[in-house]
């Protein structure tokens, strides 16, 4: 019996599907949310370059997007980006990776790329652990949480990588969640037209490995903790900071103009070349 | 005033299509909690794989709102209008 087909599915590696992710995981979600951003811009993904790391979240793009896809090693898919984007610099340059990827092992290169204010467009999918490696602690695990290599309690603060990639110097960040599905979709028509370093934070569920050590066993319980505790940027301001304690900020946190690498540098180089060329021609 | 009144007769009712893809779907229930108007229901069919597909209940209550398509995180729900 023939199947309804999505249009999605002409961005996706069809023969694939369906994909290897829990039921009721956020990353679908991100992956659902992502084709419909790049079918609006009427994108062509043959000249997009999709780069993401090791862990679920690395997933999404490589093997289901069906673009060309670096699927590099575990913390550096900002690095190879950045590699893909200083030599071609008319295609359109995509991560997507987790939480442990681009705000743990890879924690540097993030905050470098965004002092750079390289064009890349970066969606961070935070599940709030390493999920796919048996849920050990991550930097963005909430204090109090039990995890596997936590088994007591986690003591560390969580770290708040949207308002450290603000500070560092981005271009566009924000942070949405998996619930919020069409002010995601705005997000990323926007951070990925956006010249410069653009940051979407994914607040995402994760049913298996970190909802079932705070109490929350399926996909839709994590949706509506999501939709209860989010709380937009405007409102937030207003609050003091202790009403403000497990609460998710979301919303627009940083939109402006800043130049870019890539153009500031074959700027630079041109410069450079067009000068000796004409001491050279002095010479002769 | 009169503008939006006229907008709203010439606009023919639309009738949405849901539809949802078997294979793909594996029992998550996102869509029948966060439907606005609950349109879908649990079944006793099981797919496949061994997932209890939803089923859907009442289809000419559907506005199109599309959150349903859009929150699938297995991009097995097609809605199509007609």
């Amino acid at each position: 019996m023939s199947q309804p087909r999505n249009q999605m599915m002409n961005y996706i590696r069809e023969e694939i599907m369906p994909h290897r992710f829990c039921p009721g995981c956020g990353c679908g979600t991100v992956l659902n949310v992502f084709t419909n951003a790049i079918d609006n811009l009427k994108l062509d993904p043959v000249k997009m370059v999709c780069v993401s790391g090791i862990g679920c979240s690395a997933w999404i793009p490589s093997p289901y997007f069906k673009s060309d896809t670096l699927h590099t090693t575990h913390g550096r898919p900002i690095a190879f980006a950045t590699g893909v984007k200083v030599m071609r610099p008319d295609l359109k340059v995509v991560v997507i990776a987790g939480d442990g990827d681009v705000s743990g092992i890879g924690g540097n290169h993030l905050i470098h790329a965004a002092r750079r204010n390289i064009d890349l467009s970066v969606f961070m999918v935070n599940n709030m652990i390493y999920g796919m490696t048996g849920g050990q602690v991550a930097p963005t695990t909430p204090t109090g949480v039990k995890t596997s290599t936590t088994p007591h309690l986690n003591i560390e603060p969580p770290f708040q990588v949207a308002e450290l990639v603000a500070a560092a110097g981005a271009s566009y960040v924000a942070r949405w969640t998996t619930y919020h599905v069409f002010r995601l979709i705005k997000a990323m028509e926007e951070a990925i037209t956006k010249q410069g370093f653009s940051f979407i934070e994914i607040v995402s569920q994760c049913p298996d490995n970190y909802g079932r050590r705070i109490g929350l066993r399926t996909g839709v319980e994590f949706l509506k903790m999501f939709k209860k505790q989010a709380i937009p940027i405007d409102k937030a301001r207003e609050l003091p900071e202790e009403k403000l304690e497990g609460r998710i900020i979301v919303g627009k946190l940083r939109d402006r103009e800043r130049p870019e690498y890539t153009s500031e540098l074959h700027r630079v180089t041109k410069e450079q070349v067009d000068k000796i060329k004409a001491e050279q021609e002095k010479i002769s | 005033m009169q503008a939006g009144s006229k907008m709203t007769e010439n606009k023919p009712k639309s009738n949405w299509v849901i539809e949802i893809n078997e294979n793909l779907c594996k029992g998550c229930e996102i869509c029948i909690e966060f439907c606005p108007f609950t349109i879908f229901g649990k079944s006793d069919k099981l797919n496949r794989k061994g997932y209890y597909l939803p089923v859907v209940l009442i289809e000419n209550k559907c506005n199109g709102c599309r959150l349903c398509e859009l929150l699938c995180p297995e991009i097995a729900i097609v809605l199509t209008e007609e």
